[in-house]
């Protein structure tokens, strides 16, 4: 156990420092991945909603191709489609070799993913609220950029929480695909001590025991954004939506 | 007619897309099979037991499943390479020998977590008057859940399950990472070889055709599940005669 631990230490010895460079990366992935998932989870929302037809099924396609094509081949194509895509734009101008930043290609395939899951949920969110909000924001007087601020998003937020929460977690485990494309994440910075070392299970042990920690650390921050946007409810019943994943 | 990639690496795929199936329909079955102690488990008045479950959900949900395979695939291979003699002689060793059994265990114990957690809800969503009614007329504890609280968590249960299913279609890429010829592994394969890209726009099609014949597969058992809580929408012999009003 003593030697086991010894592994684990910092410095030139141990893969201490190696596997906790690769947490940071896993963490900033996930963290770099978020906004551009929600923001895009937003815009395809509002297409759903639209009254352009092409808008519309547009939304629809994406979610349901973005949902059905597994994570891993998803990172695939956009890191070998992405390589060639640029490699023929650069070619136009230059001979120089291009290479496509592994972490970028994972951040978009992420987010894209991200974006179609947090895109039904924002979905249910809009649904679930009733167009009486709308129509009483009409009839202060307000513009309708004005009415989706003040009134619909701050009840959209309450509404999308919990179900976006769950696509936090479930973007924090997605993160370990990227170590296919040789992204020094927590996974492949566990699997090279794995290499050297011949100590499988307790490193993989090690590197589960992280991602369950990052877990537990997103759950409490979790609950207490949640207290936060729910502090209008207090003393009432909540309406929560939870959107159906996949179907 | 047909591209010349699909002509080399079409059949192939095709085979790949057999032991994606096969992956699948077998860890799914074993983790169902799996699910049901730990579901006894998780509702279980028992602090211990519902704990021990609590504990096997918590983290093969909070972990990546590529993580678990890994930890299936290379560390119980680290215990069954030092017990090689006695597997062999036990004749074992055929199934610790092929990755595709590892990740059939790695998927199982992951998929059990999650229908688990789909079970327990679903039971938890049957009204507890249905157990009162039930018991009070005397019905014993097999077919009072069989008779009355099956059929009810069942329409719960359903969606939820056939999303765990697309869910594990999709992980079940990752098998590819190990070694394993599945639809991914063979599209990786032929990639490698032609580097023609479109090969992967082939697999998503068929990944695609996967999911959505899940889709409607459970849109029609849904619509079988539930079909006596829909009004009925052909019109009765009393309707259809235009003595009654039709009330939409």
């Amino acid at each position: 156990m003593a030697d086991l631990l010894q592994l684990l230490s910092y410095g030139p010895t141990g893969w201490g420092d190696e596997i906790l460079s690769g947490a940071s990366l896993t963490v900033r992935l996930a963290l770099a991945t978020l906004p551009v998932g929600l923001l895009l989870g937003f815009l395809l929302a509002l297409a759903r909603r639209s009254r352009a037809r092409f808008l519309r099924g547009f939304s629809e396609v994406f979610s349901t191709v973005f949902r059905g094509i597994p994570e891993l081949l998803m990172i695939f194509i956009i890191y070998f489609g992405g390589q060639k895509l640029l490699q023929f734009i650069v070619s136009r101008f230059s001979d120089s070799p291009v290479e496509v930043n592994a972490f970028v290609a994972g951040m978009i395939a992420l987010g894209l993913i991200h974006a179609a899951y947090s895109g039904e949920v924002f979905t249910a969110a809009f649904n679930a609220i009733p167009s009486g909000q709308w129509e009483g924001g009409a009839a202060i007087g307000l513009r309708k950029f004005q009415v989706m601020r003040l009134i619909i998003f701050p009840q959209l937020v309450r509404l999308a929480l919990p179900a976006l929460a769950n696509l936090w977690l479930v973007l924090i485990k997605d993160t370990a695909y990227v170590s296919a494309i040789a992204l020094n994440d927590l996974l492949r910075q566990t699997s090279v001590a794995v290499g050297t070392t011949k100590e499988p299970f307790f490193f993989y042990a090690v590197a589960c025991l992280l991602y369950l920690l990052m877990s537990i650390v997103s759950s409490v921050g979790i609950s207490a954004i949640e207290r936060w946007s729910e502090r209008s409810q207090r003393g009432r019943a909540t309406v929560r939506v939870s959107a159906e994943a996949a179907i | 007619m047909i591209p010349d990639l699909l002509v080399r690496h079409g059949a192939r795929l095709l085979h790949g897309l057999l032991i994606t199936l096969e992956l699948v329909a077998i860890s799914g079955v074993i983790g169902a099979l799996l699910a049901i102690p730990l579901t006894i488990g998780r509702l279980s008045k028992n602090r211990f037991v519902s704990a021990l479950a609590f504990g096997y959900v918590y983290f093969f949900r909070g972990t990546p499943l590529l993580a678990q395979l890994f930890l299936v695939y290379y560390g119980v291979g680290e215990f069954a390479g030092q017990y090689a003699p006695q597997l062999k002689a036990m004749g074992l060793w055929v199934y610790l020998r092929d990755a595709f059994y590892y990740a059939v265990l790695a998927f199982a114990l992951n998929t059990a977590a999650y229908q688990a957690e789909i079970f327990r809800g679903a039971i938890s969503s049957v009204a507890r008057g249905q157990w009162e009614a039930a018991l009070s007329l005397g019905l014993h504890r097999l077919p009072l859940l069989w008779k009355v609280i099956a059929p009810q968590a069942a329409i719960v249960a359903l969606r939820p399950l056939g999303n765990e299913l697309i869910l594990l279609i999709k992980a079940s890429a990752i098998a590819s990472i190990v070694t394993v010829l599945d639809l991914m592994g063979e599209t990786r394969l032929a990639f490698s070889r032609s580097y023609d890209l479109s090969i992967y726009f082939y697999a998503a099609i068929l990944y695609l055709v996967m999911v959505e014949v899940i889709r409607r597969l459970w849109n029609a058992m849904d619509r079988r599940l539930t079909r006596h809580l829909r009004r009925e929408s052909r019109p009765t012999p009393t309707e259809a005669a235009g003595l009654v009003p039709v009330i939409e």
